[in-house]
């Protein structure tokens, strides 16, 4: 699904250059739960922003299912991301003015799909996630548990390859971050391949594989 | 084009929602500064303008009528008169005139108190006009702008009315030859051509038509007596038309009679002071200018306004760039909130102004010493205006959600 040779990141500030990824390479295959393990600052997010198209590598190759994504322009890469992968954030990200429903039918209708069609499907998702009577509730209305979750039927409602989440229950309590990584099993149980950044051991239980990096280096 | 379709459509989903979910307060008050500004723009120039127009209005009404034929250059008066009147009378688009015998003379006032003949007389120097009463009150209804005492009667003889610029109390300037101390029932000489005679005031006429407040009238009967004249042929001959001509038709209709060889024709417009037409010119550039000044303060308006709604939301336009919504999308997002403040207060604008302002003015003109101002708000100039205000606060909208919009998608989201 996912494969990524050699990666390298660095940021330069000044003359000072800093290198977070130190020549990474993995592969997620289809289907894979994985976690993503490390201190703060060990580059696990920024290895995740590589994968997921948010950010450029300075140097390394990554392919999704087979095809080089390295290379794409800004406007190809926020296609690709559109039509192809899934985000969860550590603080939900939902857009304060959409309700729930709205907030899912967004990328939906980016993608070209009708109004009827968006928000049947984007009901769906909420359903699913055990939110449809909270539908048409602001973010500001919900709590920060039902918030991630809308947060990921928005990131699963248009059926992405790889549903990558930052550190998604580092805000909530222990309860609500159980509901979240209990959604992630159902969702892996159904094939989909997710990439989770963590810090939090406990919710690595049920991940295929846990990826730790170390010092901008993957040691699995 | 069917990516466009898809992010305009998506940048009108979310800006209706912005908009919906925004503060009803910031929207309000957003939409009440573009409301000033489209005032500005349409009213500061409308009413410089209007300063003019009133007095064009006034002079229209007042003095030339629709077309207006005064005596030739050199010439003592207007010949065959009695035939042009005649044609008038005939032509069943003309629905009123009046012919005016006009000469110069002086009045002099208080002379039978006066005691000492060193002193200057009480006297001034004023063009007499002789009308029919009937047909002078019929055209412009005149005896409405008598100010003291009454109008003159067509069955009296023996009266004068003074306009109100001759008399020193009325004058807002003094040249030193008005006269002073006159009222209604004083009697005053009158001299045209050597000859003189007393007259009665019988009012005094106030207006800011030149050609009314500084004229003093009497009636035709009087005026051939005074005047010695045995002529009927008019000095000024003003008329009025109906709605199925314009002036224009009109003078050419006088003109193909023939009788521009015996009269200087002219339509109430090119009868307009050419100073007036210059002051109107410069009045619509400083109206402009200003209109401009406030235009750039709109601008700067929206400008800070979206860009201060753009950078605290930097977070969620880049979440939004970050799930794969276009760039294009969020700027139209951005664009429909500025095409709505710009609208909103364009249409509260024109509300006010044609529905309020307007109305309100013409009733209740601006008083100017020159003139009645009015508000000129010609719909298609408000168009026009409103079109330019439109541009701009499209312009000011897009840059600052351009700006923040090509930002590095990751900063954005994790705030660097």
């Amino acid at each position: 699904m996912i494969k990524i040779q050699n990666i390298t990141k660095e940021f330069q500030n000044g003359d000072v250059v800093t290198k977070v990824l130190k020549g990474i390479t993995l592969e997620i295959k289809s289907g894979e739960f994985v976690a993503i393990m490390g201190k703060s600052g060990a580059g696990k997010s920024t290895l995740m922003y590589q994968m997921s198209l948010l950010d450029h590598p300075t140097s390394g190759t990554i392919a999704v299912d087979g095809k080089d994504v390295t290379g794409l322009g800004h406007d190809a890469r926020t296609r690709f991301r559109l039509d192809n992968l899934g985000y969860i954030f550590q603080d939900y990200a939902l857009v304060p003015e959409l309700t729930a429903i709205e907030n899912v039918i967004v990328p939906l209708l980016m993608q070209g799909k009708s109004d009827d069609e968006a928000e049947r499907i984007a009901k769906a998702a909420l359903e699913k996630i055990g939110l449809g009577h909270r539908e048409n509730n602001l973010p500001s209305q919900m709590s920060g548990g039902e918030q991630q979750r809308v947060s990921i039927a928005r990131a699963v409602a248009h059926h992405p390859k790889i549903l990558f989440a930052d550190e998604p229950t580092a805000n909530l309590d222990s309860e609500s971050s159980q509901a979240v990584i209990d959604v992630f099993r159902e969702l892996h149980k159904e094939g989909q391949t997710i990439v989770m950044v963590t810090h939090e051991a406990e919710y690595t239980a049920h991940c295929d594989r846990v990826i730790h990096v170390v010092d901008g280096q993957v040691i699995e | 084009m069917s990516q466009f379709r898809t992010s305009f459509k998506v940048g009108v989903f979310l800006g209706y929602r912005q908009l919906k979910r925004a503060s009803r307060w910031t929207t309000g008050l957003i939409v009440f500064i573009m409301t000033l500004t489209f005032l500005n723009l349409v009213v500061v120039s409308g009413i410089l303008i209007g300063l003019i127009v009133g007095g064009n209005i006034a002079n229209r009404n007042q003095y030339t009528g629709d077309v207006i034929l005064t005596t030739p250059y050199g010439k003592n008066d207007i010949q065959q008169s009695q035939n042009i009147i005649s044609t008038l009378q005939a032509n069943p688009h003309i629905t009123s005139y009046s012919e005016r015998f006009i000469d110069g003379g002086t009045i002099e006032a208080n002379y039978k108190t006066r005691t000492d003949f060193n002193d200057l007389a009480n006297t001034t120097s004023t063009q007499i006009t002789g009308i029919d009463v009937n047909h002078e009150e019929q055209f412009s209804d005149i005896s409405k702008y008598v100010t003291e005492g009454n109008f003159l009667d067509p069955t009296e003889s023996g009266y004068i009315v003074l306009g109100s610029n001759l008399l020193e109390r009325y004058a807002s300037f003094d040249t030193g030859t008005l006269l002073k101390g006159v009222y209604p029932g004083d009697t005053v000489k009158v001299t045209v051509n050597g000859a003189t005679q007393e007259f009665i005031v019988k009012g005094i006429l106030k207006s800011k038509v030149g050609q009314v407040s500084l004229r003093a009238f009497i009636t035709e009967n009087d005026f051939q007596r005074l005047a010695g004249r045995s002529s009927l042929d008019a000095n000024e001959i003003s008329l009025r038309h109906d709605a199925t001509l314009t002036d224009d038709q009109a003078k050419q209709q006088l003109v193909a009679s023939g009788f521009d060889s015996v009269a200087k024709i002219q339509t109430a417009t090119e009868a307009i002071p050419d100073f007036l037409n210059q002051i109107k010119l410069a009045f619509g550039v400083l109206g402009n200018m200003i209109s401009a000044i406030g235009i750039v303060v709109a601008s700067i308006t929206i400008f800070i306004v979206i860009f201060i709604n753009a950078i605290t939301r930097r977070k969620f336009i880049g979440i939004l760039k970050g799930i794969g919504v276009s760039p294009l999308a969020i700027q139209i997002s951005y664009l429909l909130q500025s095409l709505f403040y710009a609208i909103s207060g364009s249409i509260i604008g024109t509300v006010i102004i044609y529905g309020f302002l307007v109305p309100l003015l013409n009733k209740h003109p601006i008083n100017f010493p020159f003139s009645d101002g009015i508000l000129v708000a010609d719909p298609m100039g408000t168009f026009v205006r409103f079109l330019i205000l439109l541009v701009v606060t499209l312009i000011a909208g897009f840059i600052p959600a351009r700006m923040i919009v090509k930002q590095n998608t990751l900063d954005s989201i994790l705030g660097r």
